[in-house]
């Protein structure tokens, strides 16, 4: 979970040099033992291959599925090609429901948790890890508390909260519970981790330039945290994109919902789910995101795996 | 800088090294506080006072629809001690996080040495391994319910070679195991990443001194890089578990509990008794369970982690 990120840099770093003298340092050997070890290398791979299946099939499949019509889906035998192409599913996904209203919500929450905890984080992580001000440590303890709390286990008061300011079926809980409540404190912890480890002379060249601290913290600090500003960006973005619990505790009418919760409500007269329009539905949930993953690698592994996302 | 600021520090100047400093601590406190203010306050309202209202409605009689909230001292504990629901979910909880941890680590682990040994294409495979952590949860809980209906498409592919696949998400057994094998996959990635870089972490000439001295590839694995990589077994371990036990969406979107209420783990049972029978009260009893257990877990993980870096330095 909270490997550091120098730490992990110094993984990478151990890895490049691993892969870079791996070829040349090892003895050459007889062609004999060398034919062995590209068959061991050869099976090793297929083996990858076979696991992947799991990981990338349903992915997949939920994508071509979503170009299935009805009937196809549920042939008894099933088809990895549609045979029938059809866009018909993705009509319905917006004639059924306000999705693209409920896309929007899902993706400007995201955006306000994620540019508010960015900021609010990256103050206190700073103040916290620079700034040397009476009772900083207890107040850092008082932080700490909401790493331990699952959000389980708030959610009943927090109703009751919500419900008392009269802001159920709002997207205000969404927003502002996440941006300064438990969710933020990570994202705090890992910021004044960072800002810890910034060398003292850079804020010396600021204060010697006539910065004042607002003004070393925003010329200086900020600025610098980049990296880890990206991770905190990346974890925070999944979390309230993936919200789940929340939203369907607080939120009752469709076009207030967000995407997790729209996702479910694709069902037939008898409940039954209608397959091939929840999966256009998800696959326009998911497709953008992966495609940001793709491009975005690095930052995406090392943000979420040093962030601990639990599970 | 503001203007104002700037006249500060020039008459704190002015005033001579002393109390310029001083004026410089005192203001650079106020600075502080501002700083740190919306998370403490935030933690305050959204973390520390919800926190103490759950502790005193579990202390109380409290029906949503009813309307009614009376005191009722230690009732909703002792209801825990004796309603069979509770107890099962309990248990229920118990197997999905053994089955999680088991299965996670050890494929996790399998994962890493994998893709630790270098070969053509590992990258892209670690792509693979890693893109359903990125996956949004309910939308590959959907896509997996699809796969494991009775005529989806994994039984569609049984059906191929010959096999009559179960109802997976109907049978007592198999919905549990649905549940964590699709969590598995979802979120093993990141667990993979963990071990991968402590794999590589071990420093290879101590491997190839064994090598030469003749020990295969499972003995130097067995003899010198579990022991090496064990802090951080043990770390993944109690992440899991604690991870294990907030998970809610994946069993209300693929099981909804059920079948009956086999896959109807603690929190969902929570979610249940607030929010489908408007028991709050109850409810609340059941969040300080849960913040105990998790509490214990965290401060065994906090233990471990301390041991973990004693063990990096």
């Amino acid at each position: 979970m909270r490997i550091d990120i120098d730490e992990r840099t110094h993984g990478d770093a151990v890895t490049t040099r691993a892969v870079v003298t791996g070829g040349s340092a090892r003895p050459i050997r007889s062609s004999g033992a060398k034919t062995k070890r590209r068959w061991v290398a050869a099976g090793l791979i297929t083996l990858m291959a076979v696991l992947s299946i799991p990981f990338v099939f349903p992915t997949l499949w939920m994508v071509t599925s979503s170009f299935k019509p009805m009937s196809e889906i549920l042939q008894k035998v099933p088809t990895l090609w549609p045979q029938d192409a059809t866009t018909a599913a993705y009509g319905e996904v917006f004639r059924l429901q306000p999705f693209a209203q409920q896309y929007w919500n899902s993706l400007y929450i995201a955006a306000l948790v994620t540019v508010g905890t960015m900021l609010v984080a990256a103050m206190a992580g700073y103040a916290f890890a620079r700034i040397r001000f009476p009772g900083a440590n207890a107040l850092f303890l008082v932080v700490l508390v909401g790493l331990l709390v699952p959000s389980e286990v708030t959610i009943v008061p927090l109703f009751r909260f919500v419900n008392g300011l009269g802001l159920i079926d709002t997207h205000w809980p969404l927003i502002v519970v996440p941006i300064f409540g438990a969710p933020a404190v990570l994202a705090v912890f890992i910021m004044r981790q960072f800002f810890l480890g910034l060398p003292a002379e850079l804020e010396e060249a600021g204060r010697m330039d006539g910065l004042g601290r607002w003004g070393i913290f925003w010329r200086i600090a900020f600025p610098l945290s980049r990296s880890a500003l990206a991770a905190v960006a990346i974890f925070t973005f999944l979390k309230s994109w993936n919200l789940y619990l929340e939203p369907i505790v607080y939120l009752s009418s469709k076009d207030m919902f967000t995407l997790p919760q729209a996702l479910t409500q694709y069902v037939d007269a008898y409940g039954g789910p209608m397959w091939n329009v929840q999966l256009a539905a998800t696959t326009l949930t998911v497709v953008p995101v992966l495609l940001v993953f793709l491009v975005a690698q690095k930052q995406f592994v090392q943000g979420l795996a040093n962030t601990g996302l639990k599970g | 800088m503001t203007a104002s600021a700037l006249q500060a520090v020039d008459a704190a100047e002015r005033r001579g090294p002393r109390p310029r400093r001083s004026a410089v601590a005192r203001r650079d406190w106020i600075v502080g506080y501002t700083m740190v203010a919306p998370v403490v306050l935030g933690s305050l309202a959204f973390v520390i006072a919800p926190l103490i209202a759950v502790v005193w409605f579990s202390l109380h009689d409290w029906n949503v629809l009813a309307n009614t909230f009376v005191f009722s001292g230690t009732d909703n504990y002792e209801r825990m001690l004796a309603d069979p629901g509770l107890h099962n979910s309990l248990l229920v909880s118990l197997w999905f996080s053994i089955g999680l941890v088991v299965l996670n680590v050890t494929l996790a682990l399998f994962l890493a040495v994998l893709l630790n040994q270098k070969l053509p294409g590992t990258t892209t495979f670690r792509t693979f391994f890693f893109s359903p952590v990125v996956v949004s949860l309910v939308a590959w809980t959907i896509v997996w319910s699809f796969l494991l209906q009775a005529d989806g498409g994994i039984n569609g592919f049984l059906a191929v070679l010959g096999i009559e696949g179960p109802n997976w998400l109907r049978g007592d057994v198999t919905a549990m195991l649905a549940v964590i094998v699709v969590q598995v996959f979802k979120n093993v990635g990141l667990n993979m990443i963990l071990f991968l870089a402590a794999l590589q972490a071990v420093p290879e000439e101590i491997s190839e001194a064994a090598r030469i001295d003749g020990a295969g590839a499972w003995r130097r694995f067995r003899s010198i890089t579990m022991p090496m990589i064990s802090p951080t077994i043990l770390l993944v371990m109690i992440l899991t578990i604690v991870g294990s036990l907030e998970v809610f969406a994946q069993i209300a979107v693929l099981t909804g509990g059920g079948p009956g209420n086999s896959t109807t783990v603690l929190v969902y049972y929570l979610y249940q008794q607030a929010f489908r029978f408007n028991d709050f009260g109850y409810a609340s009893a059941i969040a300080v369970l849960l913040f105990f257990i998790v509490l214990v877990l965290t401060l065994i993980q906090w233990q471990t982690r301390k041991r973990w870096v004693f063990h990096e330095n």
